[in-house]
């Protein structure tokens, strides 16, 4: 069981896809960083918040059969990893969708979704998943 | 700078160990290694202890400590330091032993590997290893390493023309090694119809594409003491030690299909040995994934590992031995251990002990450990003289 802040500090970036920019050389990254792995200290301070379109397309893909205990009722589902139209290149899963219609280069949007529960007391965490555009 | 060598070695068994416990584990393989260089506890000046996920998996942190209480040495007050790098906690631990004795602080140390696996369910299990992911940004949203690999995978045949075949001949490979091998976790042959029909873990991975887990302990003797060299029965020269890292996450890499820190410290352990990689005569790898095992050789050899794999060069008796102790795969993946027990068939074989499985005439023996999927890549090189 974890405490609120750990989910509560991230919600912005999970629910709405706030990355980070580097005013330095202009690279968004997504997830968030506090520092620029190509600028580095130059970076400190020139790093502002900016929101992710959500909408990108598959770069790869696999149907999970052995997942983790918290995504067993899911078995089989899709993870991807997704190239946004930003440039990063974020891990999540594909929803909504079988896997025969997904293929490297399809094109696919963000959806909030629920990702996990904390057992029947603990907290309900959200976040993105993808759906096909 | 001094030479320094591994005057010992011992293993465990790998596999699924019910009887014995991390603590007998690990004592096992460091009372063989002690054995193996004929020398005592006293003897010994540090311990650095191998050990990926003991909290998680026996609730046991301070692993090191209960490794030299249990080895009979805590009167001896040594210090013992646990390392911990993932699924290249046992390279890494080889690198600092290396570091400190050839430094010139320490002459004799003590690495030892353990993992202990099976006490948690495999579910259980599979989630500890996780934790060696992105907690935030991967394993947050479902992803597991075996379907990171998977997607390293499907990544690597659309942009290279790599096939589905040709990566599922490292666990292939591996189990005729294992066979041999009297400490492997699996001894079967298997074929490649065996790999491709299995039921999947991450499509298009099923589960002989991904190493077991085991239970399991490796220990090595380290020293530049010139009489315990000259007394021991087969010192070998740890000709280089060193490492690399990459992002921890794949999605944060230009290419996922690409180990770079792999090629780094690789090339760096040449450079310092002072080889060209034609001068290594076997390989041992962390195939932890079978595709994780092809990259590696082509980080290694370049494109010309793909042809290779397809020719079969890579068995114990062909060109290029790749992990002939049976590799992670089939001689099993005590996570902190694998890379210890890497160091162990090195010496193995190049003593010439390594029984059916031989490699003739080995002289240099490259060892490959790697955390997560190449995000921390250790390097060495072992060799006679």
């Amino acid at each position: 069981m974890s405490e609120v802040p750990r989910f509560w500090r991230e919600s912005r970036h999970r629910y709405r896809m706030v990355g980070t920019k580097c005013k330095k050389c202009n690279t968004l990254f997504f997830p968030p960083r506090v520092l620029c792995p190509t600028c580095r200290r130059d970076s400190i301070g020139n790093m502002v918040e900016e929101e992710l379109s959500g909408k990108g397309e598959v770069y790869s893909y696999t149907v999970v059969h052995d997942g983790l205990e918290q995504f067993k009722m899911q078995v089989p589902y899709v993870m991807a990893m997704i190239r946004m139209k930003e440039g990063p290149l974020v891990t999540g899963q594909i929803v909504d969708a079988e896997p025969s219609e997904i293929q490297i280069g399809t094109k696919v949007r963000a959806a909030l979704r629920k990702v996990r529960t904390e057992g029947k007391e603990g907290i309900i965490q959200y976040g993105y998943k993808f759906v096909l555009e | 700078m001094r030479d320094v060598y591994i005057i010992g070695a011992g293993t465990t068994k790998f596999g699924e160990l019910w009887d014995s416990s991390l603590r007998e584990l690990a004592s096992e393989a460091g009372l063989k290694a002690l054995m193996d260089a004929g020398i005592y506890a006293e003897d010994i000046d540090a311990l650095y202890g191998a050990n990926t996920s003991g909290g998680q998996f026996v609730d046991q942190e301070q692993v090191a400590a209960l490794i030299a209480d249990y080895s009979g040495i805590s009167e001896l007050n040594i210090p013992s330091i646990r390392i911990e790098a993932g699924s290249a906690s046992g390279g890494a631990a080889l690198l600092q032993a290396f570091l400190a004795v050839k430094s010139g602080q320490y002459e004799t140390v003590a690495v030892g590997g353990v993992e202990k696996m099976t006490d948690v369910p495999s579910e259980v299990a599979n989630e500890i290893i996780g934790g060696s992911l992105d907690a935030e940004w991967e394993t947050f949203f479902g992803a597991t390493e075996a379907s990171l690999a998977a997607m390293v995978a499907k990544r690597h045949e659309y942009d290279t023309g790599v096939k589905r075949e040709d990566y599922a001949q490292f666990p292939v490979i591996a189990h005729k090694h294992g066979s041999m091998n009297e400490t492997s976790h699996f001894r079967n042959v298997i074929k490649i119809e065996d790999v491709l029909k299995a039921p999947f873990v991450s499509e298009p991975l099923t589960v002989f594409d991904t190493a077991p887990i085991s239970d399991g302990a490796s220990a090595l003797i380290i020293s530049a003491d010139k009489k315990k060299i000259k007394n021991a029965e087969h010192p070998l020269r740890i000709k280089s030690s060193t490492a690399a890292n990459d992002f921890l996450s794949l999605h944060d890499r230009k290419s996922i299909d690409r180990f770079g820190a792999v090629r780094k410290s690789t090339k760096s352990a040449l450079e310092l040995a002072g080889l060209e990689v034609g001068k290594v005569d076997v390989f041992e790898i962390h195939d932890s994934y079978s595709i994780a095992g092809l990259i590696q050789m082509e980080e290694i050899l370049g494109k010309e590992a793909i042809r290779m794999t397809r020719d079969g060069e890579f068995y114990y008796n062909s060109s290029h031995p790749v992990n002939v102790s049976g590799g992670l795969k089939a001689h099993g993946n005590p996570l902190g251990a694998s890379g210890v027990y890497q160091a162990v068939e090195a010496v193995l074989q190049l003593r010439g002990n390594a029984g059916t499985r031989q490699v003739k005439n080995a002289e240099n023996i490259m060892i490959h450990n790697m955390g997560g999927l190449g995000t921390t890549s250790v390097t060495s090189i072992i060799g006679v003289d």
